[in-house]
């Protein structure tokens, strides 16, 4: 952590950039915050652990507008949605300067909680230089553990790799966290019979209380106004009037952002109910696979993608329908 | 002061539910938020915060106000029926209750939401003690006491055991409906307990969180104050503080096309919304950062100043545990604080 603080400090004392985006350290163990550095001093509240799973790309986008080069952090599959957004032209490369972390797997306290852990003091095992399989938690209920993994963010398992695919410079290893299968959700879901899926996504759908957290945090929804804001439509409505629009609501941007959603999962990681929400997107990208041929959302910031091409060659509507 | 066993609990709810609506903290998909109790139903009093707060029960989060049908040339208004059954809410927690007193001050001064007073004359609210206080609790810095939480009944789970103690006249009421399930008691558990509950909430991080210079007196010099401009920075615009926090009361008034007629309804809004409080000359606030010092200046200056001091936090700590940036009231006291001098 320390050397990203002193390259930042050189960066912004050199004018290289203007400000620094990174994270904060919050009041709590596990609550750090994206935000703006300015100047030296105002590092010194600078973090980077484990709870720092925001993906900044998205921040970029305002960020690109303001004057001078923002120094942005980005972990490796934040750079996928930083690729993306600059093919979308929503981001200016000449305004950023991205140093790419390395990564152990970020963790989410809801997990730890989910094990029963409650009135959380201190959570050791969460810093970039912790070598530790185990975080050791002291509560007002007494001290606690759980594994690294266990608290892991599901994208974690699931990890898209090391490598990052943009940046200026790199600071940090990263570590290999996969343990699960990345498609295994989505075949499970796709060997429910309709009827099934059609309870499953009731059911985790119906607690949705459309904050639209999901839509602010995702990168792919970068519209300036979106549809369900819009009081130009019909669609623009703030609560669940039946239980066919909470489903509309996720299934529309599931289409809006297909192609282009690199499964960063912050659609997941910041969902107050816990819908498994990535899993749409994610039946998207295997079936893109399957018709296309394999493609990653934001591997570059050149590539036509699927979607928004045509060849003849082309898979026919119905076609190979099993 | 009543006592029954956690595994009669089930004869209970039945009991209850036999004669009116009971709604209570019930796991679905993985989340515990209150619901209607059915017979399968998987009741968790063990979860300490449900996701939203209760508050649904009394201010739901999207309701029907009247509905108008085309028939050929002819024109029908139907308005919607106010509640007029009685109902229970079971396992509030002190916060949420002392969350409903905010709600009051809203909805039961004049000009009265029927709505809303139909609700609450109907509804009798069963509180539970928190047994386990949790790291983002911060409901005593508001002069609520989890251990004794006042409602109709108050109820504590003290081993293996729920003690019942009736404080209203409908709680009378209720406690009559299922005296047949409770044997009669002393408090000395309860007071054990409360005692226990009391010492671990002194432990708890946001214990001491001074609200010195949040009053309804304070309004230009917090509102003018350079922070809110770094402070607001990580805000996604999202509506979800305002969605699980038990004292967020406003609403906007939409109309949903039916197709053949128009559904008139009421939601929750969000002061974190581009388009609240919008009206025909537009916007009055523009930016984001405006939107959000909105939040935090009712909960802890326009509230206060029009309601007697009375603050409209009640310290559940909602926001704090699912706040997608990591922001929350506590980190705004706190950041003025800092602050020093300027309050």
């Amino acid at each position: 952590m320390q050397e990203l603080i002193s390259r930042a400090k050189e960066l912004l004392a050199d004018g290289t950039v203007a400000r620094v985006l990174g994270w904060k350290a919050g009041d709590l163990p596990y609550n750090p915050e994206p935000a703006y550095f300015e100047n030296a001093d105002e590092l010194s509240e600078f973090v980077y652990n484990a709870f720092c799973g925001a993906n900044l790309s998205k921040y970029m986008i305002e960020a690109s507008k303001k004057d001078g080069k923002t120094l942005v952090f980005l972990k490796p599959c934040d750079t996928y949605s930083f690729n993306q957004l600059l093919k979308e032209h929503r981001v200016d490369r000449e305004k950023s300067y991205i140093i790419g972390v390395g990564c152990k797997g970020k963790i989410d306290v809801e997990n730890i909680r989910k094990q029963g852990i409650k009135g959380i003091k201190t959570i050791s095992g969460i810093e970039m230089s912790d070598d530790t399989d185990t975080l050791k938690i002291d509560t007002v209920y007494g001290a606690k553990e759980c594994s690294y993994a266990s608290a892991m963010l599901e994208r974690c398992h699931v990890c898209k790799g090391k490598e990052h695919m943009v940046y200026d410079e790199l600071i940090g290893e990263s570590k290999d966290t996969v343990d699960a299968e990345r498609f295994a959700e989505v075949e499970k879901i796709e060997a429910m019979s309709p009827e099934e899926k059609f309870e499953y996504f009731q059911k985790e759908l119906s607690k949705c209380i459309r904050c639209n957290a999901c839509r602010n945090v995702c990168p792919a929804c970068s519209c300036r106004k979106c549809v369900f804001d819009s009081n130009k439509f019909d669609s623009a409505q703030k609560a669940n009037v039946d239980s066919f629009e909470e489903k509309m609501f996720h299934i529309i941007r599931a289409f809006h952002v297909a192609g282009r959603c690199t499964d960063c999962g912050e659609c997941s990681r910041v969902c107050p109910q816990g819908i498994p929400l990535h899993l749409f997107n994610r039946k998207f990208i295997k079936d893109i696979n399957e018709f296309y041929g394999e493609f990653r959302a934001g591997e570059d910031a050149e590539t036509v993608a699927p979607l928004t091409d045509f060849t003849f060659d082309d898979r026919e509507p119905g076609e190979g329908r099993g | 002061m009543y006592k029954i066993s956690k595994s009669n609990l089930s004869a209970l709810f039945a009991k209850i539910a036999g004669s009116q609506e009971l709604f209570l903290p019930v796991r679905n998909a993985g989340q515990v938020n209150f619901a209607q109790w059915e017979e399968d139903a998987e009741v968790a009093l063990d979860v300490l915060k449900t996701v939203k707060s209760p508050k649904d029960a009394f201010f739901p989060q999207s309701e029907n106000l009247y509905t108008c049908m085309r028939e050929k040339n002819k024109l029908s208004i139907t308005p919607e029926e106010l509640q007029n059954k009685d109902f229970v809410v079971f396992g509030m927690k002190a916060c949420d209750i002392k969350g409903v007193d905010v709600l009051d001050k809203v909805f039961l001064s004049d000009p009265v939401d029927s709505f809303y007073a139909a609700r609450r004359e109907h509804g009798t609210i069963v509180a539970l003690a928190c047994n386990e206080p949790e790291e983002s609790c911060f409901c005593k810095v508001f002069g609520i006491d989890c251990a004794d939480p006042k409602a109709d009944v108050a109820t504590w789970i003290v081993g293996e055991d729920l003690y019942w103690n009736s404080l209203t006249e409908k709680g009378n009421a209720l406690t009559e409906v299922v005296k047949d399930l409770l044997e009669e008691t002393d408090d000395a558990k309860v007071k054990e307990e409360q005692e226990k509950i009391r010492a671990t909430v002194e432990e708890l991080p946001y214990m001491n969180l001074s609200l010195d210079g949040w009053d309804g007196n304070a309004l230009s010099e917090k509102f003018d104050s350079p922070l809110w401009d770094d402070l607001y920075k990580p805000c996604l615009a999202c509506g979800t503080c305002t969605f699980v926090c038990p004292t967020c009361q406003c609403y906007d008034i939409k109309d949903y096309d039916t197709g053949h007629g128009v559904q008139r309804y009421r939601c929750w809004d969000s002061c974190m919304y581009s388009d609240f409080t919008m009206m025909a000359h537009g916007n009055n606030r523009t930016s984001q950062m405006q939107r959000f010092r909105q939040r935090f200046m009712h909960k802890l200056v326009y509230f206060p100043a029009n309601n007697d001091g009375m603050y409209s936090c009640v310290g559940c700590g909602r926001c704090v545990e699912k706040c997608p940036s990591a922001l929350n009231i506590v980190k705004v006291i706190k950041a003025f604080q800092k602050q020093g001098g300027d309050k």
